[in-house]
């Protein structure tokens, strides 16, 4: 017993297990990570990285093979030939769609922090107030003046680019120096600002690269290819950031091939005394004991845990006694947007493959504009000259096209909407006990859906792009719109959340099971909404803060 | 392709003007058929390397037959099509030999430069209208999945990556206003 026993288990090494690991490590426990995938080690695990476009077989693309193995994440571009080897294995993990949902997943050490797109933006109290203010779902047990000293914490380690634009809806951060526009965003910047005023602003995009050497990692190299995993250590993953400065205080164990199973309950004390673990390659079950348990799984996989844990005391598992563990899934909807050609710049080009794009805040039920649904949306989007990819009208084959192709073709600029959906209580999460996965374990089913509220926004997120495209010069504006599928905005939230009462929610203010004191969830199930802007840099604030508390309340000996 | 550029292609597809990132993008392509593993012989691939340095020959950079491009083509058909497509592109290439020999009565290796071009070229004016009007499940017109892959196999191989365009592995730095006057090439990469 002793050899398996910690003072803390963290579960999952993505995102919010990497900031989990490190906080609780460099605070002196002793910290066992539990993670179902394999090992990734950084830069060495890198294994397409350093690839140039003619080393993949199909340059990149996919083959029918792949979209054979691979029914979920051939949806959308995730399927694609050079990082196949960071996407869940389909086959041996499976899920149950009673609705179409679309859930692209990482299952090794460091989760999708690998794969993410890196945007980094605060919430603001226009987004902890808004389910209080509009009587939808229950109330935040936080608001911006909780999170704000944790953001400015986690920023400074991670490292998060941007300007200080003094938008009070999207709070300003501890940024290192902002990446810049282009010369054709500028102009549009421009014109956008002087067409809406202050009433609209599009903003250079907030993200987790370095644009300056930090904490011992080196500058981003501008190639663009940080899916693949980074060589320079140049963006925020568990490999790059956590992980080593977890390690490094040498109270860190890290145990790959290791699937939680359940939380292991103790009816006496009324606390968890550690998990159950079933070892991916072995299948052997394991048990390891810790004070306290912080649940990093991610979203849904978080709840999965929970609710296989304690269901000799409550049937819907642990942390089911309010009746919504499960419930109010959420993720961005997005796929809506509009793109157009702008002219006046033939005698521009860029050098550098920026990792970043432009933003423009949620401007929508803020200040004057009112719209007739809930809370808003968010763009994200740029502008680049196209380049060999396209038809050239006026010529066919030959000399004269191939070498129109080898100079860059107009200038387009597009913008696409990430639009919030709101914490519906029947978009849910329940374990199929009918489908078990490749180690007999039961799967998740997903029932979840768009509903009005978000149906109606998305009219918008085409039009009001139109709209501003054409305000600011650019031509040919077409809008488009495409699945509007929950899971594709790959920021599932909700499925366990925060509230101010043990009736109606799973975890307190400090991400405390109520039912459980010592067992924190602290990745994206806790969420209360889901706001419009990406969700990830409010997880790693929260699970700062989470452990910061976790630690005191031990050592006061309340858990 | 990540998030942000799949958001500016969706955009630029919709003119219909891009050739090349339906296939990067498109979401459930299969016909259902299992596709089939061609059997394509050196005489196929010698066929297929005219066929693209036809779309895109030598210039004052190599063209697509030194590129390699009848290989890769082979190997887009058999890896990446569904058997519908397969078969739509097999097909085209007995129908260009078929077009060839009425026309010019020899098969298309045995036809002149110019005549290849000019009959290509043929099949580009009347790929392009159809592809103007089809529906989205239409079968593609044979033409287009050949410029496709040409174009594909040439612009992301080494030689048409460093030669005809400009590829830089680890730029260091961006800049997002560097002048460009005509004739400069585009970089390899967005
Ligand atoms: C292509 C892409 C682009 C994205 N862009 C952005 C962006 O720009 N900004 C943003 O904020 N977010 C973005 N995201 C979302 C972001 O990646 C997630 O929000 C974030 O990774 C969540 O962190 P997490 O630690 O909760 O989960 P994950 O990073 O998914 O990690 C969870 C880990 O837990 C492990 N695990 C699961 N179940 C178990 C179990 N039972 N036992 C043990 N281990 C388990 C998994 O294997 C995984 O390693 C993007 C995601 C993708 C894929
Ligand atoms: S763009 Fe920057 S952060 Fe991304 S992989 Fe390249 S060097 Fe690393």
């Amino acid at each position: 017993m002793t050899e398996n026993t910690y003072d803390a288990i963290v579960v999952g090494s993505g995102i919010s297990g990497g900031w989990a690991a490190k906080e609780l490590t460099q605070k002196g426990l002793k910290t066992l990570m539990l993670e179902r995938g394999r090992n990734i080690e950084h830069i060495k695990g890198y294994v397409n990285a350093a690839k140039d476009p003619w080393d993949f077989a199909h340059r990149g693309g996919r083959t029918q093979e792949m979209i054979t193995n691979y029914p979920v994440l051939k949806r959308d571009y995730p399927l694609n030939e050079t990082n196949l080897d960071l996407w869940v294995n389909e086959k041996e993990s499976p899920y149950t769609e009673i609705k179409r949902f679309d859930w692209f997943r990482g299952y090794h050490v460091g989760g999708r922090s690998l794969t993410w797109g890196r945007q980094s933006y605060r919430w603001s109290d226009l987004d902890f107030e808004a389910n209080a203010k509009e009587g939808v779902g229950v109330d935040w047990p936080l608001r911006y003046k909780d999170v704000a000293s944790w953001y400015s914490y986690v920023e400074k380690f991670v490292g998060v680019n941007g300007s200080r634009d003094g938008l009070p809806q999207l709070p300003d951060g501890e940024f290192l120096p902002a990446m810049e526009m282009n010369v054709v965003e500028k102009d549009v910047a421009a014109r956008i600002k002087e067409h809406y005023k202050l009433a609209r602003t599009m903003i250079m995009g907030r993200s987790a690269n370095l644009t300056v050497a930090h904490n011992d990692r080196t500058n981003c190299q501008y190639r663009n290819k940080c899916w693949l995993g980074c060589p320079f250590g140049a963006y925020f993953s568990t490999q790059s950031a956590t992980l080593p400065a977890a390690v490094a205080t040498g109270n860190l164990t890290l145990r790959p091939f290791s699937i939680v199973t359940k939380i292991l309950y103790d009816k006496d004390t009324r606390k968890a005394k550690g998990v159950e673990v079933l070892d991916a390659e072995t299948n052997q079950t394991y048990e390891f004991f810790a004070k306290v348990v912080f649940v990093c799984a991610s979203s849904l996989n978080s709840t999965w845990v929970l609710m296989n844990s304690a269901t000799d005391v409550w049937p819907e598992g642990l942390g089911s006694s309010s009746g919504e563990l499960g419930h109010n899934l959420m993720d961005h909807h997005l796929g809506v947007g509009a793109a157009g050609t702008i002219e006046g710049y033939e005698d521009k080009y860029y050098y550098g493959r920026r990792p970043n794009g432009i933003y423009i805040p949620r401007y929508q039920n803020w200040m004057n504009d009112k719209r007739d649904y809930l809370r808003g949306f968010g763009y994200q989007g740029g502008a680049s000259r196209q380049g060999w990819a396209r038809e050239v009208a006026e010529l066919n084959i030959g000399a004269d096209f191939k070498d129109a192709l080898t100079e860059p073709g107009l200038w387009k600029m597009g913008i696409g909407g990430f639009g919030e959906v709101l914490p519906h209580h029947d978009n849910k999460i329940s374990l199929d006990k009918s489908t078990k996965d490749k180690w007999g374990l039961n799967v998740l089913a997903v029932d979840a859906e768009l509903k009005e509220n978000e149906i109606k926004m998305r009219k918008d997120m085409a039009g009001d792009a139109v709209e501003m495209l054409e305000a600011a010069g650019v031509k040919e504006v077409k809008s488009y719109e495409g699945n509007g599928v929950l899971g594709r905005g790959i920021h599932e939230m909700g499925t366990a959340r925060m509230g101010r009462d043990a009736k109606t929610s799973v975890l307190n203010g400090n991400n405390q099971v109520w039912d459980c004191k010592n067992v924190f969830v602290t990745d994206g199930s806790c969420m209360t909404s889901s706001a419009c802007v990406n969700p990830s840099l409010t997880y790693m604030a929260l699970t700062a803060r989470a452990v910061d508390f976790a630690v005191k309340e031990l050592k006061k000996g309340n858990i | 392709m990540n998030r942000r550029e799949a958001i500016s292609a969706v955009g630029l597809l919709l003119g219909g003007t891009v050739i090349g990132s339906d296939f990067f993008l498109s979401g459930c392509k299969t016909g259902g058929k299992k596709e089939r593993q061609l059997a394509f012989t050196k005489d196929d691939i010698a066929y297929l390397d005219e066929i693209a340095d036809t779309i895109l020959p030598a210039t004052d950079t190599p063209g697509a037959k030194a590129a390699g491009v009848g290989t890769f083509m082979t190997v887009m058909v058999n890896d990446c099509y569904e058997a519908r497509d397969q078969k739509v592109f097999l097909d085209g290439m007995d129908k260009i030999n078929e077009l060839s020999s009425k026309k010019y009565r020899k098969e298309f290796l045995e036809a002149t430069e110019s005549q290849r071009l000019e009959l290509l070229t043929e099949l580009d004016k009347e790929q392009k209208e159809y592809t103007k009007n089809m529906k989205e499940e239409d079968i593609p017109h044979y033409f287009r999945l050949m410029k496709e892959t040409a174009l594909l196999g040439y612009f992301t191989s080494e030689i048409g990556s460093t030669k005809a365009l400009r590829y830089l592995p680890i730029p260091g730095r961006y800049d997002g206003n560097v002048p460009y006057k005509k004739g400069d090439r585009a970089w390899a990469i967005n």
